[in-house]
């Protein structure tokens, strides 16, 4: 379905952290994704396109196991990461999750201080040793988040006071505090005004170089400012996937050239 | 299509914005109608509430006050210590019937003393004005104190209920007339005494924490004693409700799995709040006390009953609580590798928490007014034992509560019982009042503070 040669190329430079294959979701009786195979690089940022309602937030949920909460949601076929089955009966969605970080659509910190909002993670992951540990572990987050400056002199301070791009990126950094290797990203900049949704996409950047970002959005210049490999999906289908220049630029699929040139979705 | 209508709807265009048209002028109209229907809902509400709060507190108030007589009484020797010893054994042979008497004189005296012109000039003519729990007063006091046989010793005596009907009002010249228990001379003499300060209407702690009386003596009566059985009452409520409503909220709301079972668990949660409070009374006869054997009129037999009818209330206030936590804090929780229960723990439950405890306190105040379960179970103890022993008597010892002895109180014949029910009623408003209080109180304090 998309470009084969393409993929191994791929192969061949980086790892593949994430394989999916045959994957399959239903929600009771809905088939939402259909037969979707995927490889997802290490150190890239992987990004989802595709009309509302096309699958591609509910197979990003899949690669963390969060549809585990939806009860009539089922999974089919094999996500593979670093070469493990996630949903083999012995894997805990909870360590799953640890190493599988993810950022939501709205804003969601804790109704806590900025400090235990990042600490929370590293506590019941048992990371830190003693406070100081602790401290060193909120620090580095924050910093990773690009967003320490704003608010070192406020960790007391409650997370909800930020502002929305504040508290977006606030967000991406307890997601790192636990040290995931694949961070997902479900339109984490649509709740965000254009200015923090820029500085949002330069710590998308930055992460690449020491994770695997999956990032799902509605926007096609995000996916194209942020992203090096994109995946377009469409009515639960992986119509195509390929290097994100290629994608916007040269694409195979004509339903892929109807979605980013504006005639469907 | 589209310039058709927009061309249609031309002439209307006209019409100057500054002038209503009639369409509007209705609905304005209809807007105001609803304004007043809904100010004299209101205003009907306020006055009822008005009326009962205002019928509450004349009827009421009366019980806080008791007439007192204040009188010297000797301890005559040669009556309450025949043989001289002060031994103890023997000063508790003489029955209350022994110290009637000396009380009776002692007003008696008081009248002679103050030179009052009555026909009542018997010993006897005196203990139409006097409480029967006058004697027993003086005999504790003796028997704590044996030394003072032969002293003359001041009391503050209760007033018999009649008497003070009379300084309340609730008794009249005419009304005695058929009375056998007193005459009008009596109330002359009454009259008498008034300005002497010897009879007098005082503020009765008493009341609020005193025991139960008999029939005969509703000047003695108290609530204390029931109030200490609701006390245990709640507690039992509480320490059982609380934790299993809790529980099985969490549960309901965030583990189980949505299917035909949790569904009818959850309908039949919802109408075991509707059961009526009977039901519940009976069920607690056939299985607490017919079936587990458990004592009759025990706090901890009527804790339970009332644990089963606040149950509903607060597992559906705590359901309400913990779906009103928006999901995005489930999911920041479970995305940062949360277990379920740390979700829920950590994050939600605290959310919720004030919606908890308002659920709490909102059921328990339902439980602490709450009258026919504790009939069908014995909760009407007739306990004329004051503190200390009430306080020590616990969950497993007959007790009663408070609406349960204000019904007693009201079913009573004598009128001094009927103030006392009013009475009883302030009180047990005061507390449901409180307990609301605490609810708000709680409820601000615990509130998502950012």
């Amino acid at each position: 379905m998309y470009d084969a040669p393409h993929t191994e190329r791929a192969v061949s430079q980086k790892d593949v952290k994430i394989s999916a294959n045959k994957v399959q979701v239903y929600y009771g009786d809905t088939h939402a994704i259909k037969d979707v195979d995927v490889q997802i690089e290490d150190k890239t940022v992987t990004a989802f396109i595709g009309p509302s309602g096309c699958g591609k937030s509910t197979f990003l949920r899949t690669l963390n196991r969060m549809n585990d909460t939806i009860d009539i949601c089922r999974v089919e076929g094999d996500i593979l990461i670093d070469g493990e089955n996630i949903y083999d009966k012995r894997v805990d969605p909870v360590q799953l999750r640890a190493k599988v970080g993810m950022v939501f659509q709205k804003p969601n910190p804790f109704p806590k201080s900025i400090y235990d909002n990042i600490a929370y993670g590293p506590r019941i992951h048992g990371l830190a040793r003693n406070k100081a540990e602790l401290d060193d572990i909120v620090e580095k987050s924050l910093r990773r988040g690009a967003i320490w400056d704003e608010v070192k002199d406020r960790l007391d301070a409650p997370g909800t006071g930020l502002s929305g791009g504040q508290q977006q990126r606030l967000c991406i950094a307890r997601a790192i505090a636990t040290e995931p290797e694949v961070l997902l990203m479900d339109e984490p900049c649509s709740a965000l005004d254009p200015i923090a949704t820029a500085q949002v996409e330069e710590l998308i950047d930055e992460l690449r170089a020491s994770y695997s970002v999956v990032i799902v959005t509605h926007s096609m210049q995000q996916a194209a400012r942020v992203s090096q490999k994109t995946a377009f999906f469409h009515l639960g289908n992986l119509v195509e996937f390929g290097e994100t220049g290629k994608i916007f630029t040269n694409p195979e699929d004509p339903r892929t050239e109807s979605y980013i040139t504006g005639r469907i979705g | 299509m589209t310039d058709a209508s927009v061309n249609s709807s031309e002439p209307r265009r006209k019409v100057s914005l500054t002038e209503t048209d009639e369409r509007t002028k209705r609905r304005n109209a209809a807007e105001a109608r609803f304004r007043m229907y809904g100010i004299a809902a209101i205003a009907a509400g306020l006055v009822f509430l008005v009326v009962l709060l205002t019928t509450i507190v004349s009827n009421g108030t009366g019980a806080f006050q008791q007439t007192f007589i204040t009188t010297e009484v000797y301890l005559d020797p040669a009556k309450l210590d025949k043989k001289g010893q002060r031994n103890l054994d023997d000063i508790k042979k003489v029955s209350t019937f022994g110290y009637a008497p000396l009380v009776q004189n002692a007003l008696l005296k008081e009248v002679t003393d103050a030179g009052i012109e009555t026909p009542l000039t018997k010993r006897k003519h005196m203990k139409a004005l006097i409480s029967a729990s006058a004697a027993a007063q003086v005999r504790d006091f003796v028997i704590a104190n044996p030394d003072r046989i032969g002293d003359t010793v001041e009391f503050r005596i209760l007033a018999s209920s009649r008497v003070d009907g009379y300084l309340k009002g609730r008794v009249f010249r005419e009304s005695v007339a058929r009375d056998k228990n007193i005459d009008a001379e009596h109330l002359d003499l009454v009259d008498a005494l008034v300005p002497l300060g010897v009879v007098k209407k005082e503020f009765n702690l008493d009341f609020i924490l005193g025991a139960d009386a008999s029939e005969s003596r509703a000047e003695q009566a108290g609530l204390g004693v029931a109030m200490l059985g609701s006390f245990f009452m709640m507690l039992v409520v509480l320490g059982l409700s609380l934790p299993i409503g809790v529980a099985t909220s969490i549960y309901l709301e965030e583990f189980a799995p949505q299917n035909r079972f949790t569904d009818l668990i959850e309908v039949n949660i919802s109408n075991l709040a509707a059961v009526p409070s009977i039901v519940f009374g009976i069920l607690g006869l056939a299985v607490f006390i017919q079936f587990a054997h458990l004592p009759q009129s025990a706090p901890l037999v009527g804790g339970l009953v009332l644990t089963l009818m606040t149950l509903p209330t607060i597992i559906i206030s705590t359901r309400a609580a913990l779906k009103a936590v928006p999901p995005s804090i489930r999911d920041a929780a479970l995305g940062v590798g949360a277990s379920k229960m740390q979700a829920v723990f950590h994050h939600v439950l605290p959310l919720a928490m004030p919606g908890v405890l308002t659920g709490t306190i909102i059921g328990l105040a339902q439980a602490l007014g709450e009258t026919a379960p504790l009939l069908l179970i014995g909760m009407v103890g007739y306990i004329a034992t004051n503190f200390p022993e009430g306080l020590a008597s616990g969950f497993l010892d007959p007790n009663s509560a408070m609406p349960a002895q204000i019904y007693e109180w009201a079913k009573r014949a004598d009128p001094a019982y009927y103030e006392r029910a009013w009475g009883g009623i302030i009180i047990l408003l005061v507390f449901l009042l409180t307990m609301n209080i605490i609810a708000i109180i709680l409820r601000r304090r615990f509130e998502r503070r950012w």
